[in-house]
């Protein structure tokens, strides 16, 4: 940050932290002291005329304060909202002023960069997506935690590679890439080499680098639904396409994971998810739909499942679960009968069993 | 200068243009919800949040919302292309999902700017379901009523309430689907610093917020036999309610008004202009005592109850400078309960003053204790000029028809001084006519005072020359703008003798409770012609030649300013929290 500000002619930088996260704030306190000490911040830094000190902001604990706008108001002292852009907080950022925005991981490529030269840096990477990228793994892999990773790799490199391959030897299904708003890529896009554009292409992002892997016990609608509903309450409020487009199509979900989809309602989900990534102010907005559209495109046989054959495919969704007893291996040890908490297993014993809640 | 194409159209625009006002000069009317441009009262709602006004930019990834999208070289823009039309039908079906969609029995039932919009984009079916929000309905105040599930969000309140008038009342609470515009805290109105303007009620592009209405109540002591009711009308009524019955802006429908009245079952008839003429003598009584030492200076006019709340929140430390003039409606009321009901004979428990203003902050103020004698309150009940051509309609009158017809004597007296008390300038103008006139023992030959009309400047100064002395006048319209000039003042950066602030931008004939102008300026200009029309048109001029007034205080009232006058026309005033 000091660079950039020498590089801009800044004096002064925030550090936005979310109140969530107090060891990051306290690990930074440490550094950000130890820096002063060492006369990397503060007054006439390395004896020169540049001076340069930063600030921790607390954020509320929005998420939605990770983009730009929003989290330039929350510092100001008024609500974490975006605005629209332009104009860009390059050219009114700040308390009105030009402002040069970054996240951690830009700034951490700043040092080397210097140190080693832009074309050790261009070596790595794909075209147009250059350098490395950290990706947090997490999900049904055996190796969970933070990968740096050369742009270009592909997915199957990450999951199997380094992250050691889906726990348990079951099957891959997707991956979850860019954090709650980006897509789900299924097993035939394993061979990518990713990057930024690779990524976009496929309906997901590069993102915050959250990649999440699934497998075949993951209902896709399920997850849509999950990410939706992160989005849904992350949501500031601001615009009609988010506010109420997410929460309309949380309910369209809600009713096809319940089992009372109808086909028209996937028809009129596609074009809510795809009017409200086209009319959102901001990247939340923008973004928040891809979950569904996603899955949508590469999963629309387990909607179908659950809006025409009203099942789970993945066995997720309980409404949707059927229990019955298979007459043919019950002896009637009244074994489950006896353990029912809600006494919907009925027989005699040593005959067989049946399945029966009196309510359906 | 920018090159710009919309709809194939070619043109030149400013730099700085946003694409919505580029559309309207090639007359492609882009419709919009949220955005709302009182340029002249330095009022711009820009949050792009309704998407209502999105349109296709070639190159660009998503739809732009043309509100807020400045032109730039060489944007070719379309208004109506299907992924646009499509966008737009959705964002107000996503948003009528969310709303009540009680228009038959709304508020707001034919001046909703969301269900003009439904119909003009031929919206018949919501095609999507689900949650709607329901939130507490807040009357607290008598005054001002919240119904947070009417709202869309376009925080139009928010930018006039913190922008414009800086009470900072609202703010967007919560997140996601439950994100709603609320006072701190969720509190009751009536605990917060609102002053009651209601320029968010002006601004409101739906029943989100809106008056309590008195209406039921004034019709039920109307129909009451033992009750005698009279009205009385503000100045800034006559040169607005034509406007709801479809005559041109700035209409003078003074006669008609009264006849109205007087068919709605009003026992008399008065004018709030007598009392507004009254307010004038004491008025100018009280400066030219502390221009003689008698008290502080500079002496602020005490009309607007939603100004007085304002300071006493704002600014307690400067509660000795108001002077104690009642305003002019509850000067009114005083008089009518004591000096008319004597005269006339009639108990004055049984007097019932219902008084029509432009304003919501008067439906406040006269349930301050302070203006009540004997447990009988100086004014009854307060509607609107809108709650006025409500009675009027339901009553079935055809108002265009109605005769012109005279105030009832003597509380309908008034003067062009009293009339002007309906613009911003107007009241400072009106005791500068009384004022020169009694310290110089002259006559005034030219009444006007232009240096302290007109809309466009939030604050004006104009100094006059009384004799040998430079009197320093200040006038403040907006709230915003009335704390400008009272942190100057409380600084000792500025001096004045005398300051008028009115709370409402434009002053009362912009009012909270005037028939809403959604967002067209000219209406207000308009008014306020007709408020200056109106004066010329008045045989007397000077409040103090009044001759109703002059009787009154010969027959009842006795010295201007003196014991009884005190005790019935003044006031004081309280330090209230901010919060």
């Amino acid at each position: 940050m000091a660079i950039a500000g020498y590089a801009i002619g800044a004096q002064f930088g925030y550090i936005y932290v979310r109140a969530e996260y107090p060891l990051a704030i306290h690990r930074l306190r440490i550094a950000i002291n130890q820096a002063r000490d060492l006369g990397l911040l503060g007054k006439n830094i390395l004896g020169t005329n540049f001076s340069f000190d930063v600030e921790i902001k607390i954020g509320a604990g929005a998420f939605i304060c990770g983009e730009e706008t929003a989290l330039i108001n929350s510092i100001e002292g008024g609500r974490g909202e975006p605005t629209v852009k332009p104009p860009y907080p390059a050219q009114v950022g700040l308390w009105k002023k030009p402002t040069n925005i970054n996240n951690v991981e830009t700034f951490a490529n700043v040092p080397p960069i210097i140190l080693n030269g832009a074309d050790w840096f261009s070596s790595i990477g794909t075209e147009k997506s250059k350098g490395t990228k950290v990706f947090a793994l997490a999900g049904k892999v055996n190796n969970v935690g933070l990968v740096e990773v050369p742009m270009g790799i592909t997915l199957r490199e990450i999951i199997y590679d380094l992250g050691g391959g889906i726990k348990g030897d079951k099957k891959f299904k997707a991956v979850q890439t860019g954090g709650p708003s980006g897509g789900c890529i299924p097993a035939d896009h394993l061979d990518t080499p990713i990057d930024y554009d690779t990524l976009n292409a496929l309906g997901s992002m590069m993102g915050s680098g959250g990649m999440i892997v699934m497998d075949e016990d993951d209902c896709m609608v399920n997850i849509a639904k999950f990410y939706l509903e992160f989005s849904c309450d992350e949501s500031c409020g601001r615009c009609t396409a988010c506010r109420v487009g997410n929460k309309r199509m949380l309910e369209i979900l809600n009713k096809i994971t319940e089992g009372k989809g109808e086909m028209e309602d996937l028809e009129m989900l596609k074009e809510l998810a795809e009017t409200i990534k086209d009319s959102s102010l901001c990247g939340l907005g923008q973004t928040s739909p891809n979950p569904v559209l996603s899955t949508m495109k590469f999963f629309y046989d387990e909607y179908l499942a659950h809006v025409k054959d009203k099942s789970c495919p993945a066995g997720v969704c309980t409404e949707l679960l059927k229990y019955y007893i298979i007459p043919e291996k019950c002896v009637g040890c009244t074994a489950c009968a006896k353990v029912c908490p809600v006494n919907v297993i009925h027989g005699e014993p040593r005959k067989v069993h049946v399945y029966k809640r009196q309510d359906v | 200068m920018v090159n710009i194409t919309i709809n194939d159209i070619k043109l030149q625009v400013p730099e700085g243009t946003t694409i919505l006002q580029a559309a309207k000069m090639v007359n492609i009317n882009i419709p919009t919800l949220c955005h709302l441009d009182l340029h002249d009262i330095k009022m711009v709602n820009r949050t792009a949040s309704c998407r209502v006004c999105l349109v296709e930019i070639e190159g660009r990834r998503n739809l732009a919302p043309a509100c807020a999208t400045e032109c730039f070289e060489g944007m070719i823009i379309r208004t109506n292309t299907k992924r646009a039309i499509r966008a737009r039908r959705t964002m107000v079906e996503l948003l009528l999902s969310d709303h009540p969609t009680d228009c038959l029995v709304c508020e707001k039932n034919g001046n909703c700017d969301l269900q003009k919009l439904a119909a003009d984009l031929g919206i018949r079916k919501i095609r999507f379901e689900g949650e709607k929000s329901t939130y507490t309905k807040d009357s607290s105040s008598g005054a001002l009523y919240r119904n947070p599930d009417k709202c869309i969000m376009c925080r139009r309140c928010e930018t006039m309430c913190n922008e414009v008038q800086t009470c900072g009342i609202y703010s967007a609470v919560d997140r996601g689907f439950e994100t709603v515009v609320s006072p701190a805290f969720n509190l009751p109105m009536i605990d917060t610093q609102c002053t009651f303007c209601g320029q968010c009620v002006s601004v409101c592009p739906t029943a989100a917020l809106t008056e309590v209405s008195y209406v039921s109540k004034v019709w039920e002591a109307l129909h009451d036999p033992d009750k005698y009711v009279i009205a009385q009308t503000a100045p800034a009524i006559r040169v607005a309610l034509g406007e709801e019955f479809g005559l041109e802006p700035g209409t003078i429908v003074t006669g008609k008004m009264v006849a109205a009245l007087r068919r709605l079952g009003f026992k008399k008839v008065f004018d709030t202009d007598f009392a507004a003429d009254v307010t004038i003598v004491e008025e100018a009584k009280e400066f030219i005592d502390r221009l003689n030492g008698k008290g502080r200076l500079p002496i602020l006019t005490s009309c607007c109850p939603s100004w007085v709340k304002f300071i006493e929140h704002q600014f307690p430390e400067l509660l000795d400078i108001p002077s104690t003039c009642k305003s002019p409606h509850m000067m009114f009321g005083a008089i009518a309960k004591t000096y008319f009901a004597e005269k006339f004979n009639i108990p004055p428990e049984k007097i019932v003053v219902v008084s029509v203003m432009p304003c919501i902050a008067k439906k406040y103020e006269i349930q301050r204790k302070e203006f009540e004698e004997d447990g009988i309150k100086n004014v009854d009940y307060v509607i609107t000029t809108r709650e006025f051509a409500k009675m009027i309609r339901e009553a079935g009158l055809d108002f265009t028809k109605l005769p012109d017809e005279d105030f009832d004597d003597p509380l309908g007296e008034s003067t062009g001084a009293s009339v002007i008390f309906g613009v911003t300038g107007g009241v400072i103008e009106a005791a500068l006519r009384t004022a020169y006139e009694w310290i110089t023992g002259e006559t005034l030959e030219k009444v006007e005072f232009h240096g302290v009309r007109g809309l466009e400047d939030g604050l004006k100064e104009a100094t006059v020359k009384i004799k040998d002395m430079e009197l320093k006048i200040g006038v403040a319209h907006g709230l915003g703008n009335a704390r400008r000039l009272l942190e100057d003042i409380r600084d000792g950066k500025r001096f004045y003798h005398a300051i008028e602030i009115m709370a409402c931008p434009g002053g009362c004939i912009d009012g909270g409770g005037q028939p809403y102008h959604h967002g067209n300026l000219d209406i207000v200009r308009a008014r306020l012609n007709a408020i200056y029309e109106e004066d010329r048109n008045k045989p007397i001029r000077k409040s103090h030649e009044n001759p109703a007034v002059i009787a009154m205080y010969k027959e009842y009232m006795g010295e201007i300013g003196g014991e009884k006058a005190h005790h019935l026309l003044h006031t004081h005033y309280t330090p209230r929290e901010r919060i």
